[in-house]
């Protein structure tokens, strides 16, 4: 049942174009799924730090979304949108905005509030105390969560593919798994792996781009 | 002549008259300390002036004008030096700049014309966390004065420093205002801070907060070196001490 490591690489090199084939598709839906989630984070986070009314409407409602376990969804959104890519992105947004948007909430919550005094001292408006405290303090969160979401992105595309499709990593595996080909189901969970470790290091370093201040002396 | 005129300001939370009456002015020049105990409405009365809060009653006058509840007209500097971590030393100071409108380019380029007065060469694009104590505080100044440059308010502006660094940024202080022709009214708890900087002292007590008495001090602001060690220092600080145990 536990195939040797070198019968992994094996299947890994053997299989190289085929699962290359599939990653680009379960990449595609991740990064793309990805992308619309940390969109959608960010603007209920906006919204909710904005509001008072829509923080106390959206942030029971946003917790609720997430303690529908993935796999029960996943059926239904095939059902609803189709075999093709759309479920699998909707599954993906709905795994990867929360970490952003909770992320976020805190952040803008936790500024020092010294600092929107000396905004409002200078005569700043609402935007600016946004885009110069609000912002920047609440980077480090958004960075936090977005290292969470990237991770959950690839599986979660994975675990979409379980479910339905046509091309994709996770339908690889449901395949590999039904020829009991476990050689192949090792590679391709150290593929996926791999891809998830390689998103964070990207998260990591879009952090340092964007937190500058970060850096030791 | 007056710059900066406060009268009659009064002002409660949920009943509780916090300050009550006040009445300052603040002659162009000039150096005026607040001396009062802790929680006396201090920070109230500095909100009021600064324009982030609202008197109940009563008015606060820039150069004769109404600027009751108006923000971004005088200079705030709070306890803390308030530089953003997350900035350089040269977009701190040029803040306010920006706040007011100005371009980043243009900004940068005004502030940049004050960092060689200001001892902070060098140092424009560093994180203010290179910076030692005294830095980061004349980093603040100057993002004050950058803000409005005319009259600035200090909310115990020295509180965090060691006693050298202090004696040191109270001269180079008493120095730049002088050449900036800037007039301060700022908190503080120390007497001896007061007397040493101060042309006059407003005493706060009581709650809720009223001025208990004015004193000024005769010597003016440039005072020598061991002022503090001579008789009429210890003549200020004992009607000083007598007002506030009342």
């Amino acid at each position: 049942m536990l195939p040797s490591p070198l019968a992994v690489v094996e299947a890994f090199v053997e299989e190289f174009d085929e699962l290359m084939l599939h990653l680009r598709v379960t990449l595609t839906e991740a990064v793309v799924g990805l992308a619309v989630g940390v969109l959608l984070g960010f603007v209920l986070a906006v919204a909710m730090d904005a509001c008072q009314v829509l923080y106390k409407a959206f942030y029971p409602v946003i917790i609720l979304t997430q303690t529908v376990p993935t796999v029960a969804i996943a059926p239904l959104l095939v059902l609803w949108f189709g075999y093709e890519m759309l479920p699998k992105v909707i599954l993906v947004v709905l795994t990867t905005f929360f970490p952003i948007a909770v992320g976020l909430i805190n952040g803008f919550k936790s500024v020092d509030t010294d600092e929107i005094k000396l905004l409002q001292a200078m005569g700043a408006s609402k935007l600016q105390i946004f885009i110069h405290i609000k912002l920047p303090g609440a980077l480090g969160q958004f960075f936090a969560g977005l290292k969470i979401s990237a991770s959950y992105a690839v599986v979660g595309a994975v675990i979409s593919e379980w479910l339905g499709g046509f091309e994709g990593l996770g339908v690889y595996m449901t395949r590999v798994k039904k020829a009991f080909a476990f050689d192949k189901m090792f590679a391709v969970i150290f593929l996926i792996s791999i891809v998830s470790l390689l998103l964070m290091k990207l998260v990591e370093l879009l952090q340092k781009k964007f937190m500058p201040w970060m850096e030791k002396e | 002549m007056s710059v900066l005129i406060v009268k009659n300001v009064s002002k409660a939370f949920d009943q509780n008259k916090i300050i009550d009456n006040i009445d300052i002015e603040l002659h162009e020049g000039e150096i005026v300390s607040l001396l009062g105990v802790s929680g006396g409405g201090k920070t109230t009365l500095f909100n009021i002036i600064a324009g982030i809060s609202k008197p109940d009653s009563g008015k606060v006058y820039l150069d004769g004008e109404d600027i009751t509840g108006r923000s971004g007209l005088v200079s705030y500097m709070l306890q803390k030096d308030m530089l953003l971590p997350y900035k350089t030393v040269l977009d701190n100071v040029a803040l306010p700049l920006v706040i007011k409108g100005m371009k980043k380019r243009e900004a940068r380029e005004k502030a940049m014309k004050y960092f060689d007065q200001f001892g902070l060469s060098g140092y424009e694009n560093k994180y203010p966390k290179a910076l030692s104590g005294g830095m980061r505080q004349r980093a603040a100044f100057l993002r004050t004065y950058l803000f409005s440059g005319k009259v600035a308010i200090l909310d115990e502006p020295f509180s965090a420093l060691d006693m050298l660094t202090k004696g040191e940024i109270h001269r180079w202080y008493m120095d730049i205002m002088q050449e900036l022709r800037m007039s301060t009214l700022f908190v503080t708890h120390d007497m001896d801070e007061a007397i040493m900087l101060s042309d006059r002292i407003y005493i706060l007590t009581g709650t809720p907060g009223t001025i208990t008495k004015e004193i000024i001090i005769t010597e003016g602001k440039f005072k020598p070196k061991d002022f503090n060690l001579t008789k009429e220092f210890l003549v200020y600080k004992q009607e000083i001490v007598s007002t506030l145990s009342n």
